[in-house]
């Protein structure tokens, strides 16, 4: 009979969350923001099928980084979720709120369980409301923690850097167009302080868009669409830069 | 991991478990007794009294088709309600509409929108045209039992195929048994006379205007000569529901366009209460 090794809970806690960080790390951040319309999601994903951002209900969009079939495993629970209580109840009785509460308590509950290996997953669960007032914005990282965010939020492995740049920059009543290229600018940033081009091909882009006259607002933005938002997005910040000094995007970099 | 949905718990195991992108298919396997077809029926002697929905009427047009219903629903000799919607939009592309027990219908329509949804959400694209009726025949078959009891459900099915870029128009009957049909359908009591209509006014070349105004010409006939059909309420401005759809999307009209047709229809038939009259030859 051999005494199992002890290992104190904090320590137990730790591990399993340094693994599961460890494997959001691998995967490409991404982020979400508030624009004057509505909520928009920008990722870098070089698959056209293998989505992160997805629909799960009229109002209510949903972004994962980190293992494929672990956030599409708990997204497509969200979509059942949503659907049933849409069908038991009615459509309006389906909230951001009470499906991020779902998926806290699923997390939650895989996380802190010795049986289960941890989720590698990061979520955001994002609801567009009537004005930019009733948006709502819920980060849940890996151990089922719920955060409520404003304006923007980032996930995956270079989350801080990318929502400390967010932070700074983003602004209330932004255009999509301006919006987009903020989160393309956050995006590209590396770790070391340098610049990399993410292409327009490689770049997954939705959103939520209140003014959508049907009553599923989610939207996928690709192809031409998104070739003439990123060219608005750059013209309008270069005829800003006139005003706010050429070394925007710079002075960001430099402040690392 | 009790599979309780309504407890703000964690997602239950069933939901987490990979399967069917079917959400008929997840409830019956998660909980059957929300499924219409599932529901157990006590024994009854004749038929049960609820309210029934009437005519549908539907034609094709190059570049769409259009689907359209009147308002009245009946109970035997009664009118149970003036302004019954019997027309919905399935998705973007299609749209349906029934005749029959019109409390299993409106239910029906609400799963089949939700299936679709469903399919779309979780697969990230739309089921083919075809695969819709299909699976809308699965739906009418899964009430027979009740069908038997004379709590039928017929729909008309219409949507636009994306693939092939034409309106398409199936008809179903109580058993599910699907049909495709040719230029013009239509379903309920009174179907007969809206057809005859339809055949005589039925032309391969039609605008959209005028596949609107030929259906509610069609839904006119069918109140003419059928008690159970409502025609256009000018009195207390209830007109028929006219929907198209198109490339461009399902589109129902608004309450100004179909009193529009409506009106002038009804003006016209002042002058000629049979209606418009096709060559003999």
């Amino acid at each position: 009979m051999s005494t199992p090794f002890y290992v104190s809970p904090q320590q137990a806690m730790a591990d399993r969350a340094e693994y599961a960080r460890k494997g959001i790390a691998r995967g490409r951040s991404l982020v979400v923001l508030q624009y004057a319309d509505g909520i928009v999601f920008v990722g870098e994903n070089p698959s056209r099928a293998l989505h992160k951002f997805s629909e799960i209900y009229d109002r209510i969009g949903f972004a994962a980084a980190g293992k494929y079939n672990e956030y599409e495993n708990l997204r497509i629970g969200g979509v059942r979720y949503a659907d049933l209580r849409g069908y038991t109840y009615d459509r309006d009785d389906v909230t951001a709120r009470g499906l991020a509460n779902v998926y806290a308590q699923t997390l939650g509950t895989i996380f802190s369980s010795a049986a289960e290996k941890p989720y590698e997953v990061e979520l955001v669960v994002a609801e567009v409301g009537e004005t930019p007032e009733g948006d709502q914005i819920y980060r849940l990282p890996h151990d089922g923690s719920i955060v409520d965010e404003h304006g923007s939020v980032a996930v995956g492995g270079n989350a801080e850097l990318i929502s400390n740049y967010l932070d700074q920059r983003h602004q209330d009543g932004m255009s999509l167009a301006e919006a987009l290229k903020l989160a393309v600018q956050a995006l590209s940033r590396e770790s070391n302080g340098t610049q990399r081009e993410i292409p327009a091909e490689r770049l997954e882009v939705a959103v939520l868009d209140r003014t959508r006259p049907q009553s599923r607002k989610f939207k996928r933005i690709v192809g031409r669409q998104l070739g003439r938002l990123l060219e608005a997005g750059g013209a309008a910040t270069e005829a800003e830069s006139s005003e706010n000094g050429e070394d925007s995007e710079e002075s960001g970099a430099s402040e690392e | 991991m009790e599979a309780n949905t309504r407890s703000t718990g964690r997602l239950p195991a069933a939901f987490l478990t990979p399967g069917s992108s079917s959400f008929m298919d997840f409830l019956s396997e998660h909980q059957p007794e929300m499924l219409p077809g599932k529901r157990q029926l006590p024994p009854t002697q004749g038929v049960i009294e609820a309210p029934h929905g009437t005519t549908i009427v539907a034609t094709t047009f190059p570049g769409g088709v259009v689907l359209a219903g009147d308002r009245r629903a009946t109970m035997g000799n009664v009118i149970a309600q003036r302004d019954i919607e019997k027309v919905f939009p399935a998705d973007e592309y299609s749209a349906v509409g029934i005749a029959g027990t019109a409390g299993l219908a409106v239910e029906m329509v609400k799963l089949f929108q939700l299936e679709l949804e469903h399919f779309e959400k979780v697969e990230g694209a739309q089921l083919s045209l075809e695969g819709k009726a299909n699976r809308l025949s699965t739906m009418i078959r899964s009430n027979l039992g009740m069908a038997m009891q004379g709590l039928a459900v017929v729909p008309l099915f219409a949507g636009f195929d994306v693939d092939r870029e034409k309106g398409r128009i199936f008809s179903y009957d109580v058993t599910g048994g699907r049909s495709e049909e040719q230029g013009f359908a239509a379903t309920g009591s009174g179907s007969i006379f809206a057809r005859g209509a339809m055949k005589k006014l039925f032309r391969d070349d039609l605008t959209e205007a005028e596949a609107t105004t030929l259906v509610v010409q069609a839904l006119y006939d069918a109140a003419d000569d059928d008690s159970a059909t409502g025609g256009p309420d000018v009195a207390r401005r209830i007109y028929p529901i006219v929907t198209v759809i198109t490339e461009d999307g399902f589109r129902r009209l608004g309450d100004d366009e179909s009193s529009e047709i409506a009106r002038s229809i009804l003006e016209r038939r002042l002058e000629q209460p049979d209606g418009p009259r096709a060559a003999l030859l």
